[in-house]
């Protein structure tokens, strides 16, 4: 198992398998995607409180799922690289970032544009669970900002990787904030035995599945990007690149 | 048209749906763009040094 774990952990041996891989997820995700969103749509019953704006949800979980998901892959991986000092973990956390800004930006969005025939307002300051996903995506900016101010690639692996392991704080809050605090936002329920019926539940699960493995397919290509950039200058990029098939 | 209306929340559904596909493809078209451009720059380099050796 070591060995395969080491093998994964090669430049030049993971890009070519997310080459592979990434086209796995990507097409499946879709498929899953196009699929339940039908489904939330057009086949799923209305929620007798919150009408069709109930729909909401298949794209509201999956995004706030995904903005929480991509920290903790952000943070882990960065811890990793501090610890372990493997080169392909600081190269998955610098990826993974503009993708779990895009999604926390996506569930923000929606959130609010839930909230306003929900609750009556876009937005509310006082509320835990809205200003921690606010939080959030300023984390993620932070975390990008100090990337790009810190020209060597090494101090800019640490000091992010840092920022990133404080902030998974704000991940606990953000998943807790509706059990600790009162809030505007409704608890926890799609995980929760009773508070939702299976013919709304499954297309709920089978998006977020599908969310999830396009999720998987943007970050391989991000991680690829990364890796070649970070190994420009080594022997085998340069025999890939140079080679009569290329390596694209 | 009453899938259009969901009953008078169509603005807010298709309006969440439709920023969802925004981002989603706006996501994996700057994934691919920046594969491209690096793998470009990267080409360039090397092709410039090989002419020069």
């Amino acid at each position: 198992m070591w060995k395969w774990f080491h093998q994964l952990a090669s430049p030049p041996h993971f890009y070519r398998l997310s080459a592979i891989l990434a086209p796995w997820l990507a097409v499946p995700g879709v498929i899953l995607i196009a699929y339940a969103a039908w489904q939330g749509l057009f086949v799923v019953p209305m929620d007798y409180q919150q009408g069709d704006a109930f729909r909401i949800i298949y794209v509201h979980v999956p995004s706030a799922y995904l903005s929480m998901m991509a920290y903790m892959i952000m943070a882990t991986s960065g811890a990793i690289g501090l610890i372990w000092r493997i080169k392909l973990s600081h190269a998955v956390a610098a990826a993974a970032a503009p993708i779990g800004a895009g999604f926390t930006f996506l569930a923000l969005c929606t959130g609010s544009i839930w909230g306003k025939p929900m609750w009556g307002t876009w937005w509310e300051w006082g509320d835990p669970r809205m200003m921690s996903e606010l939080i959030l995506l300023f984390l993620y900016f932070g975390y990008m900002a100090l990337r790009s101010a810190i020209d060597d690639t090494a101090k800019a692996d640490k000091a992010s990787a840092v920022l990133a392991l404080v902030g998974i704080v704000n991940v606990v809050i953000v998943h807790f904030s509706v059990e600790w605090w009162s809030s505007l936002h409704q608890g926890q329920t799609v995980f929760k035995k009773g508070t939702m019926d299976a013919d709304m539940r499954i297309p709920l699960l089978i998006m977020v599945l599908g969310f999830t493995l396009l999720f998987g397919a943007m970050l391989l290509r991000r991680i690829r990007t990364e890796v070649l950039f970070r190994e420009r200058r080594t022997r085998w990029v340069r025999e890939m690149i140079l080679s009569p098939e290329g390596g694209a | 048209m009453d899938a259009l209306a969901m009953g008078d929340y169509g603005a807010y559904v298709w309006s969440c749906y439709a920023l969802t596909l925004v981002i989603v493809v706006f996501l994996s078209w700057r994934a691919r763009l920046r594969q491209k451009r690096v793998y470009r720059d990267i080409e360039v380099r090397l092709k410039a040094l090989e002419d020069r050796e």
